[in-house]
């Protein structure tokens, strides 16, 4: 998600490269385009402020390092910025005697009962059995909706219909957890604007009536400048304790959670991707902040394509890819996997250096997940032969698998073309050789 | 922090005014790069002029910032003998919500609608229409939950126009942009309707909410690219969110902005008004 903001400051750092000291004018000119960025990136308006003042004290002056260039000290010290800014990880606290409470709050259309979901997965994941409570009265259909994700991921569900109070439902949620021995109850309320005194005088009694351990924001991660005062007001009201960041697989770069952290201090516990049920991602500040800055993020690819592909499949991938012996055939199940694990720009973005090569317009074609159909299409439509070894692949072959998967034989040309220099690629991101400018500015 | 009047009395046109006006532009999410572009026009603009006071500034401001936003008409299709309005945008932007609103507010003028639900893949997307429906009493076309979107509207299409109703207004499942598939699935969608009725009798609307920031524009570029938009709905207009964000949208991409939603309740949705929308995005600042 915050693949243009890593761009932009990386543009910024291009600019300052090969120069000798780091001037005052240096950094103010970077300055200004970090707070574009920032700006752009729905980083509040104050918090850009203020971020900005404390990179400049510490950039200009007496701490820039005699070792680095002027462009590693200045990304040296956003990245650190940054990283402070994001806070440290918090886990949930879930101690105590069970069951632990948690009340999930936020605006309209956030996606809480969504989150609410994916949160009892990822607890399931920490050995806990969570109970749903459907706390939604208003929104048409809410409880409904809780309903069928609690079975679609077999997770029971606490519903009381619309007219209890949703103080009511999550008390005896709470009671009912206790009986049955569930060690957590996530409640799902209703989104509500917090500048509704009602509705956030509702809000209060519910977590005043059955003292949650802990109390979630949910946010969008395309939310802009406001999400600072929707935070403040809900955490004055029920004590926040803690941020959920959904819908991080679009493109939003996600400002607003660097910017509730920074002015309410509330931690960012988790990060919400996909539609589908799964778990909720876990944060790391550290990534969070390397991925702003385009240094990519291996350990969270990693760490995504283990839950996925198992281990022994990613110890063989990981040699394909080492040796450059990655073939065609491995290349359409690699599809079928990073299906699963999100989208194919959004893995490459972790990688480090991967950003310079998704601006190669080669690459980003065949990166591109609009083309996925038609890269299976033209795949499946070679034989075997062909896909361990392309190189066979002569003119009479290009039309019969132009023909096979209904495209034409310049396309299939291209896909080759593309493989090859994907292969290439992969080769050097799997030696370690971090291309082009990263190397020099943290060489 | 204290809210204040950015055109307050005694406000002079200086060098913290124009930053002032400004950070008030950013912080109504109208983007850096366009804040900064905009309030150097009106400088420029308030430089050939004599004012001094920000107060007699007002008027000239406002009615730059309310140039900026129009672009064709705030009106909405009108076709014959079906009017068919596809509701699209990303998750929890409020689409089945105003589809209801828009169903509501059009019987209200004297048409008749019908509803397809057409989100077959959110859970309880298709009762949570369905209950708007029947409260608004306008017929509903629904299949079960995870069928083919484009069916629904095929069938949604034969009834509207075997019971003759004005509109059709079509609830689909929110996507991310970024979801090339879904977003096939919504050109399908635009597609099986023009084949019926012919794409000119398509209102295609965008739904934007007013808390989304800067990635709105990157979401209205994608949706338009895929579907023929026609217009923006901007929603949650209540809450202290200002919807600035459009202003790129209306800029870049052309769009009007149709209608905006005002809350929760049938009632809670207007006709865009542009001099209203400025003076309210203009209204409060905080000291900066």
């Amino acid at each position: 998600m915050f693949e243009t903001l890593s761009d932009r400051l990386q543009g910024v750092f291009q600019k300052l490269r090969g120069r000798g000291k780091l001037s005052e004018s240096d950094v103010d000119a970077a300055l200004r385009e970090v707070r574009f960025a920032l700006l752009e990136a729905d980083v509040n308006f104050k918090v850009v402020r203020g971020f900005l003042k404390s990179l400049r004290e510490r950039a200009v002056g007496a701490e820039v390092l005699e070792s680095l260039t002027p462009g590693q000290q200045v990304v040296k010290i956003v990245h650190e910025e940054l990283i402070s800014l994001l806070g440290e990880p918090v886990p949930l606290a879930l101690t105590g005697s069970p069951p632990h409470v948690i009340v999930l709050v936020g605006l309209q259309g956030s996606g809480k009962t969504t989150a609410a979901g994916k949160l009892a997965l990822a607890l399931r994941k920490q050995g806990q059995r969570c109970l749903l409570a459907a706390a939604d009265i208003y929104r048409p259909a809410a409880i409904d909706q809780l309903q069928t994700i609690g079975k679609q991921i077999d997770v029971p569900v606490h519903a009381m219909g619309t007219t209890q109070s949703p103080r009511t439902i999550a008390e005896k949620a709470v009671e009912r957890a206790r009986d049955e021995r569930l060690g957590v109850v996530i409640v799902d309320t209703a989104g509500r604007l917090q500048i509704d005194a009602e509705m956030m005088a509702e809000v209060r009694e519910i977590a005043e009536a059955i003292s949650p351990q802990e109390v979630l924001l949910v946010a969008d991660a395309m939310t802009g400048q406001e999400a600072v005062n929707v935070a403040q007001a809900f955490h004055e009201q029920v004590s926040v304790t803690g941020l959920i960041l959904t819908k991080t697989d679009g493109d939003a770069r996600g400002g607003a959670a660097l910017s509730v952290r920074s002015v309410t201090g509330i931690p960012i516990r988790f990060l919400g991707s996909g539609e589908k049920i799964e778990p909720l991602d876990p944060f790391y500040p550290d990534r969070l902040a390397s991925r702003i800055l385009g240094m990519g993020d291996v350990l969270s690819l990693i760490e995504r394509a283990e839950e996925t592909i198992d281990a022994e499949q990613a110890a063989a991938i990981e040699k394909k890819l080492r040796t450059a012996s990655f073939t065609l055939e491995d290349f359409v199940e690699q599809l079928q996997h990073i299906k699963k694990m999100g989208s194919l720009g959004q893995i490459m973005e972790m990688v480090p250096g991967a950003s310079q090569f998704m601006r190669n317009p080669a690459m980003a074609a065949a990166m591109d997940e609009r083309q996925f159909a038609r890269v299976e299409a033209i795949i499946y439509s070679m034989t075997p032969d062909e896909r361990r070894n392309p190189t066979i692949i002569d003119g009479s072959r290009r039309r019969r698998i132009a023909a096979g998967s209904g495209t034409s034989p310049a396309e299939v040309n291209q896909l080759l073309g593309n493989f090859r220099k994907m292969q290439t690629m992969m080769k050097s991101l799997a030696s370690g050789k971090i291309p082009s400018n990263l190397t020099r500015l943290f060489g | 922090m204290a809210l204040r009047e950015l055109f307050r009395p005694g406000v002079r046109l200086d060098e913290d005014f124009w930053e002032e006006l400004e950070a008030t532009l950013i912080m109504a999410d109208v983007g850096p790069y366009l804040a900064d572009e905009l309030a150097a026009s009106a400088r420029e603009a308030i430089a050939k002029t004599n004012l001094d006071s920000a107060a007699d500034a007002h008027g000239l401001i406002e009615e730059l910032l309310v140039g900026q936003l129009v672009s064709g008409s705030s009106q909405l299709l009108t076709a014959q003998p079906l009017t068919t309005i596809l509701m699209v945008g990303v998750n929890g932007s409020g689409k089945t919500t105003m589809s209801a609103k828009l169903a509501y507010w059009l019987q209200e003028q004297g048409h008749t609608c019908m509803l397809a639900a057409a989100d077959t893949f959110r859970a309880a997307a298709i009762d949570q229409l369905g209950i708007w429906a029947e409260r608004i009493d306008v017929p509903m076309i629904a299949q079960q939950p995870g069928s083919d979107p484009g069916a629904v509207v095929f069938d949604a299409l034969d009834s509207a126009l075997a019971r003759n109703v004005s509109h059709l207004i079509v609830d689909t499942a929110g996507r991310l942009h970024t979801k090339s598939n879904l977003m096939d699935e919504l050109r399908k969608v635009q597609r099986i309707v023009a084949n019926r009725v012919g794409a000119p009798a398509i209102e295609t609307l965008l739904v934007i909410d007013a808390i989304a920031g800067q990635n709105v524009l990157k979401q209205a570029k994608i949706f338009c690219e895929s579907v023929n938009v026609t217009g923006i709905v901007l929603t949650k207009l209540d809450s202290t969110a200002r919807g600035g964000s459009v202003f790129s949208i209306a800029r870049e991409l052309e769009l009007p902005i149709k209608l905006v939603g005002t809350g929760e309740q049938l009632n809670d949705m207007d006709m865009f008004d542009s001099v209203r929308f400025v003076r309210a995005l203009l209204s409060e600042t905080v000291p900066t």
